[in-house]
């Protein structure tokens, strides 16, 4: 009491005075949150001390931290501090920035199982070469107590090391075990119990040969393949997850007139949501008040808008384009449209998953083979030498030899080297047997609308149109977020065009934008609204009251990279198929432009399916390339699929790669670097071959010291991480 | 042959203040960021006062 009562009327110190916001943290009324925003265009250190400068001069915001290698920037903030605000000031900063759904990324718990490994990996390291050190004494002739003492040392660090980093083995082939099946980690373990059990027994009994070393270089191996594979799949999970938690699944609904703003996944049928221009349908509904328009591309794969009216259904999924819509919920969350397309791809996506990899089916040939040769190995000695401690000696040396450190190393090695490679150009590989699918890919269909083409219109006949319409209809097109509008106010303003002072500018929902200029009336609009005679081609019109309507129109703007990436896949071989939900003529034209012979124009979703599972059936592996909810049956049809970053939600989920960039080239990289990589898998499989060839008669014989172990073990492991690195 | 009583303690030791201090930088987050930190150290603006 006394000593708020002497803070609120004489400041004990004068800092606190000098501190602003001081009361109120004592005073108990700040709450802080915790802000994620995506940053995806940072690349220096500039950009990053930009950023942190701009955030921390945002009223509210405690401390802002950027990393730079997931590109994102973590902001403590006070409770009332919207990211949207925050977003707009990195804007008019020049930074990109978008709010991610702190929910949907659980980077904290999937960073923990990577220290995790690579703790272990540490301590095995650090054991190796200890233990390594030690053993090249007794290898160079260490004798008697020496070698008892060296042996001794080595024991005492080698079994708390492979008790701590062999875990992950032990407790896969304990789970393989208990389910009465073998994988690669039973042989594994086994290889590793046995060289520390045989070891120990050695030095109880002053032997010569104890494989401490080579349990601890097998644990080191393997874990180093363990946590390469790791880190790919934790870097495309963790970019995945990003993808999915840049859109905030928020709806806004109407209870009683008063809007209240809750998650897609409470609404009910029945309920009634606002959706305001440039939003996601978040349900499938009718609507109830309002006129809009409606962009279905990702739907449909048409470009044109929809107009909307009262009454008329709507699917979850479309965006409204200029007025805000009332919808009445008919299905929402599970029962909706999208999340229906959603299961169908889950049920595609299970059958897509039998594709066994390269690796288990190396590790099916491999784990009874090994296991059937280190029992014949044992059995024989100890039926010719009678001697079961010489018999198990060699068993156990067998075991070691075999075992598959440049397996264990071969894939993983090889698909981080490859993946990392392709992020760099800007695809991101979901799937860790996305990269062998990709590589047996003779077929490439792509869709054409936001895949091949950007999805935003661009306008064509600019040079066409007098400078005073130009003026005029800059003027209006400004008063409105319309994507036909907002293409012509930035390709009017890179003109250089100035707006013709205009009063009265409002926007007539589903029609467009109207005013007054001189006294005359001013309309850019749909044709019927101006009072034209509507075209073919996607256009806008604007009408100067006594004049003839001037249209502006608009195509589709090729996507940077894909006449490059249809030329080098037809260089690599492979057939390019274009399947469109557009309109006959748009597709002719842009199948031409692209050098692409085999097209078809109004495809349905469920044609496109079929048209790629027709292709396989006739022994084709089809990439499907598509971002539409129209394409994603086809993409979970197909061998492999690619969906660029600005695909719908569930097309990402159902395709293998994501394109991160505008550019579609990468994808005929992606072909490229795959085919590449699985012939270096497939290699470093013959080099593992090669060197059991060489080292198994060894061990059989009985002549596999722990010399020659280590040797052959650690050139085996070597050579295969250096023919990953060949990959270019 | 006394030198090995200490020098493979003195090894050990030394080897495992490496392994320590690995833990220590892996546990403090030191490794969350590899390419945001290469960049920071060319900034000279926080020479007097480092950032948290």
């Amino acid at each position: 009491m006394d000593g708020s009562v002497e803070r609120g009327g004489l400041a004990a110190c004068p800092a606190c005075v000098a501190l602003p916001g001081m009361g109120d943290v004592a005073a108990g009324g700040v709450a802080e949150k915790e802000l994620l925003l995506s940053l995806p265009e940072i690349h220096c250190a500039a950009c990053i001390s930009g950023v942190e400068r701009v955030l921390a001069a945002q009223p509210g915001v405690a401390s802002a931290r950027v990393n730079l290698t997931l590109k994102r920037a973590t902001v403590d903030a006070e409770d009332a501090v919207e990211p949207g605000a925050l977003v707009a000031a990195l804007g008019a900063a020049g930074f990109k920035a978008q709010e991610l759904d702190a929910g949907l990324l659980s980077s904290t718990e999937a960073d923990k199982a990577g220290r995790d490994l690579l703790m272990r990996l540490a301590v095995a390291g650090f054991a190796m070469m200890n233990v390594m050190l030690l053993s090249v004494a007794v290898w160079s002739g260490a004798e008697g107590a020496t070698r008892d003492l060296f042996h001794w040392i080595s024991a005492a660090i080698a079994f708390p090391a492979v008790g701590f980093a062999g875990r992950p083995f032990f407790a896969s082939a304990a789970v393989a075990l208990k389910a009465r099946r073998l994988n690669m980690d039973v042989p594994i373990t086994l290889a590793i119990l046995l060289a520390l059990g045989t070891s120990l027994y050695e030095t109880i009994h002053s032997g010569a040969h104890a494989y401490f070393d080579a349990a601890l270089s097998l644990t080191f191996f393997l874990l180093a393949g363990r946590y390469l594979d790791y880190r790919t799949r934790a870097v495309a999970r963790s970019a995945a997850e990003e993808l999915a938690a840049l859109e905030v699944p928020r709806a806004v609904r109407l209870v009683d007139g008063a809007e209240e703003t809750v998650g897609v996944g409470e609404l009910v049928p029945g309920d009634v949501v606002l959706v305001r221009p440039g939003g996601r349908m978040p349900v499938d509904g009718v609507i109830v008040e309002g006129a809009s328009e409606l962009d279905r591309a990702l739907l449909t794969g048409e470009t044109r808008p929809v107009a909307a009216e009262v009454g008329q259904v709507v699917s979850a999924g479309e965006v409204n384009l200029t007025g805000p819509l009332t919808v009445r919920v008919t299905a929402a969350g599970k029962d909706s449209s999208l999340h229906r397309m959603a299961d169908l791809v889950a049920v595609a996506e299970s059958a897509k998953n039998k594709y066994t990899s390269l690796a288990d089916r190396a590790a099916g040939l491999y784990a009874p083979g090994v296991h059937i040769l280190s029992a014949l190995a044992g059995i024989g000695w100890f039926v010719a030498t009678m001697d079961a401690r010489v018999a198990l000696n060699i068993a156990a040396a067998v075991l070691i030899i075999t075992c598959p450190c440049a397996l264990g190393l071969a894939v993983p090695a090889v698909v981080t080297a490859a993946s990392g490679k392709l992020f760099r150009k800007g695809l991101l590989i979901k799937d860790g047997t996305a990269l062998e699918r990709l590589a047996e890919v003779s077929h490439v269909v792509f869709d054409k609308t936001g895949t091949l083409t950007m999805g935003t219109p661009d306008p064509v006949n600019l040079s066409d149109v007098p400078e005073a319409a130009k003026r005029a209809a800059l003027s209006l097109a400004m008063g409105s977020s319309h994507p036909l509008a907002v293409a012509l106010t930035g390709a009017l303003r890179a003109e250089g065009v100035l707006p013709l002072p205009v009063e009265g500018l409002r926007e007539v929902p589903g029609y467009g934008t109207e005013a007054m200029a001189d006294g005359r009336a001013l309309r850019l609009g749909r044709a019927e609204w101006v009072g034209a005679e509507a075209g073919e081609d996607t256009a806008t019109w604007l009408s100067l009251e006594g004049a003839a309507p001037v249209a502006f129109t608009f195509a589709d703007r090729l996507r940077p990279g894909a006449a490059e990436a249809v030329a080098a896949l037809t260089a690599a071989g492979c057939e390019v198929e274009l399947l469109s939900g557009d309109a006959p003529r748009a597709v002719a034209r842009f199948a031409k432009a692209l050098g692409i012979d085999t097209f078809r124009a109004g495809v349905l979703p469920a044609e496109k399916a079929a048209r790629v599972e027709a292709l396989q059936a006739g022994g084709a592996k089809v990439l499907m390339v598509g971002d539409g909810l129209n394409d994603t049956a086809a993409l979970a049809a197909a061998h492999a699929s690619v969906s660029p970053a600005t695909a719908l939600d569930a097309a990402r989920v159902a395709s293998d790669i994501v394109l991160l960039g505008e550019s579609v080239a990468p994808v005929a990289d992606a072909v490229t670097m795959s085919r590449r990589a699985v012939k270096r898998i497939r290699e470093n499989f013959q080099i593992a071959t090669a060197y059991n060839v060489i080292a198994v008669p060894l061990a059989v014989a009985g002549m596999a010291t722990p010399l020659v172990a280590a040797l052959a073990m650690s050139a085996s492991s070597i050579t295969v991480s250096l023919n990953a690195l060949r990959l270019r | 042959m006394e030198i090995l009583v200490y020098l493979i303690p003195i090894s050990l030791i030394l080897g495992g203040l490496g392994l320590g201090a690995f833990w220590w930088a892996v546990k403090s987050r030191q490794f969350d960021d590899p390419e945001g930190d290469s960049r920071r150290i060319l900034s000279d603006e926080w020479d007097d006062q480092p950032k948290p």
